[in-house]
């Protein structure tokens, strides 16, 4: 198992070709208060740092980018009745699962992800 | 460069998330966020940096005939100590800004406007009061403003003093607050009950501490401009730039109760008169799961017939709000949608406001 960021602050935790994907802790910050979110299609097919779903905050809507390219196989569903589950823990709220064949180059592990932040 | 308002370090040094607004470095929210922020406005209280606004002073013998002229509400008959909402508006009927009005004495007049709009009304002011005897003074830049909002709001002024002002929409004037002589009016902009203080901007950061110091017991907290626009839009209250703006005729912003067309004159009085009202101002419920922002277009059917001025989740309702502009022949439509970037969400159109205190 091994996790990833993308420089559009979401992670990816891989595990042989299935990644769960969300988004980062700094990400649930910056938004603030999340009241919606768009949920992806099972099925869809999705390209690494293009669009995956959108989430709002009270504020304003944001865009989620995939970091892998793939297939979304499982949504996690509960987020659209309890989207502020993000806000209190970004890493356990996964937002879905896309079946991938390799890791993109551009992604980072969390430390150097982390390092972007500081 | 954005300015900032006398209250700047406090708002940092508070956790504020500093914006960029009406040309202000202001908090769009603290550590505590938008919905915690609202929710202490509703049901404790919360305080605003309200500074950025602007104030006029309009003072001589013709104050009042000269309020008359610029504004659409009435100031004839205003008691000393009120507070008054108008519009003014151009010679079409477009609007230049929202105020609140402030009489003093029959010669001494405040007029309070939106930051975004002040040097566009200070320009618009000074033309426009030519041919009275009247004198006009801009002192946005010594005031500072703080708004303290929420049914506990009360029980924190009196801590600060006993001169509070007991009606909706009045004022007291040369209130001493720790030595420093302010204005407390009974305004605000969330729906609630609240106070707003004017200070000289020099001594906002001390009467701000003791808004803090005095509100702790009571469970008041620094809100942001974040919760100001959700309450505000519960409230059904209008936002310039959004619900008005020079391309909308005053006639139709359902603000008739400031719009006195009984009175000799105004500026943009006959465009008024002469324009045919199309368009109604309402709120609306989306009924899908999705959130609508300013400018998403309503459909009844295929035919874009409005559109969304202000939206927002509501944090009391728990529901998504939108206010909308729409031709009022739709206004009982019962197939209007609202288009979320692609997708037609199912609304329904309500009155305003969403949320109402029985104690405002």
């Amino acid at each position: 198992m091994s996790l990833y960021y993308a420089q559009t602050h979401e992670w990816a935790e891989t595990e042989g070709n299935l990644a769960t994907v969300g988004i980062s802790d700094h990400a649930q910050h910056e938004l603030g208060d999340i009241v919606f979110i768009e949920l992806p299609e099972k099925g869809k097919k999705v390209v690494a740092g293009k669009f995956l779903c959108e989430v709002e905050s009270v504020k304003a809507v944001s865009e989620i980018y995939s970091p892998v390219t793939g297939t979304v196989v499982e949504v996690n569903e509960e987020l659209e009745s309890s989207p502020e589950k993000i806000n209190e823990d970004a890493r356990a709220n996964w937002i879905c699962k896309i079946e991938f064949e390799r890791v993109p180059e551009s992604l980072m592990s969390e430390k150097e992800y982390l390092a972007t932040l500081a | 460069m954005a300015k900032r308002t006398p209250l700047y370090d406090t708002h940092v040094a508070l956790g504020g998330r500093i914006v960029d607004f009406a040309g202000y470095e202001l908090p769009v929210q603290y550590e505590t966020g938008i919905i915690a922020e609202h929710t202490a406005v509703r049901t404790k209280a919360g305080y605003f940096d309200c500074s950025h606004m602007g104030e006029f002073m309009l003072s001589g013998k013709e104050a009042e005939a000269a309020l008359n002229h610029l504004l659409t509400n009435n100031f004839s008959g205003m008691l000393p100590g009120k507070v008054r909402y108008s519009l003014s508006c151009y010679e079409n009927g477009g609007i230049v800004d929202d105020v609140l009005v402030y009489k003093f004495n029959d010669t001494k007049f405040m007029v309070v406007v939106n930051a975004s709009n002040m040097e566009k009304d200070a320009a618009w002011f000074r033309a426009n009061i030519k041919n009275y005897d009247v004198k006009f003074e801009n002192i946005s830049e010594k005031i500072a403003l703080i708004a303290i909002q929420g049914p506990l709001s009360e029980e924190i002024v009196r801590k600060l003093t006993q001169e509070i002002p007991e009606k909706y929409y009045s004022f007291l004037e040369n209130v001493d607050i720790d030595g420093v002589e302010c204005l407390i009016s009974r305004t605000g902009y969330t729906g609630e009950k609240g106070y707003e203080i004017y200070c000289p901007s020099k001594s906002a950061t001390t009467i701000y501490g003791k808004v803090l110091e005095a509100g702790k017991e009571y469970g008041g907290i620094p809100c942001g401009l974040g919760a100001r626009d959700t309450l505000r839009m519960e409230a059904g209250l209008p936002l310039y730039g959004h619900e008005l703006s020079p391309e909308i005729t005053a006639g139709e912003t359902g603000l008739g109760f400031a719009i006195k067309m009984d009175k000799s004159d105004f500026i943009g009085k006959s465009a008024i008169q002469n324009h045919e009202a199309k368009y109604s101002r309402t709120g609306g419920l989306i009924i899908d799961r999705g959130i609508a922002r300013e400018g998403s277009p309503i459909f009844s059917g295929s035919k874009e017939v409005g559109k969304v001025t202000s939206g927002t989740h509501s944090p009391t309702l728990e529901k998504s709000i939108i206010i909308v502009r729409i031709l009022s022949e739709f206004l009982n439509a019962s197939d209007l949608t609202v288009d979320v970037r692609g997708r037609k969400l199912k609304i329904e159109l309500c009155s305003l406001p969403f949320y109402k205190s029985t104690k405002q």
